[in-house]
């Protein structure tokens, strides 16, 4: 399983969501390969998921990716229910 | 690798809009020559490009640009507004919290960015900032420089 997180740049915002996914999948027991990129690329880069902001969500309407929208980059427990609700 | 350091900070600073609060905390890292000159107006055409989506949490924008815009060195900026501002990311707005960025592309980045997440990630510090008055609370919340 690719998860990709997803943010403007692929600098700064998507690292941190990216080190936040991980530790979740970690928590839950979920192995899965987890990898951070701007908006621009993500899409070709094919993955399972896709996490990303609202705002950017929008913007990769269209792609094959599953798209999961997390709010609070912060909020392990935001994190957790949408990987829950979202990854089979 | 500079971190919130004492001139890296500024508290209550008047902005009205978010262009203005993203100038305001790139021009401390320009200031301290972490960053060039022209690095806040990539930080701003980033947002105008990729809109809001740095807002990363209640109150809290994270604004950047990379590494090839005229970083010199990983740095972190804070500025708190003295007015809350509207970004325009429904979920987390308003603003109050500024931090910016200076991305390198070196292995400080992902330590700085750690730095950040441990700072950001305990509710109980971002609240803190909200309320501190001057520089030495923040550094105890920093754990020191």
């Amino acid at each position: 399983m690719k998860i990709l997180c997803v943010c403007g740049l692929g600098q700064g915002t998507s690292l941190i969501l990216r080190m936040n996914v991980e530790t979740v999948l970690r928590e839950l027991g979920i192995s899965a390969d987890v990898e951070n990129t701007d908006v621009s690329t993500a899409s070709s880069m094919a993955p399972d998921y896709i996490v990303t902001s609202n705002e950017l969500a929008q913007t990769l309407e269209g792609t094959a990716s599953k798209v999961i929208i997390v709010n609070n980059y912060f909020d392990m427990n935001e994190i957790k229910t949408a990987l829950q609700n979202n990854l089979s | 690798m500079k971190f919130l350091e004492k001139n890296l900070v500024a508290l209550d600073v008047a902005a009205t809009s978010a262009e203005d609060a993203i100038r305001a905390a790139g021009q401390l890292l320009v200031e301290e020559k972490l960053v060039e000159a022209h690095y806040p107006d990539a930080m701003v055409d980033s947002y105008k490009t990729n809109g809001p989506y740095f807002v990363l949490a209640p109150q809290i924008a994270l604004p950047h640009a990379r590494p090839e815009d005229g970083v010199n060195e990983a740095s972190v900026s804070f500025v708190r507004l003295r007015e809350p501002v509207v970004f325009g990311n429904p979920a987390n707005d308003p603003v109050t919290l500024v931090f910016a960025l200076g991305a390198s592309s070196s292995d400080e980045h992902l330590q700085i960015i750690q730095k950040l997440m441990k700072l950001l990630g305990d509710s109980a510090n971002v609240e803190a900032l909200k309320t501190v008055s001057n520089y030495e609370e923040i550094n105890l919340l920093i754990g020191g420089n």
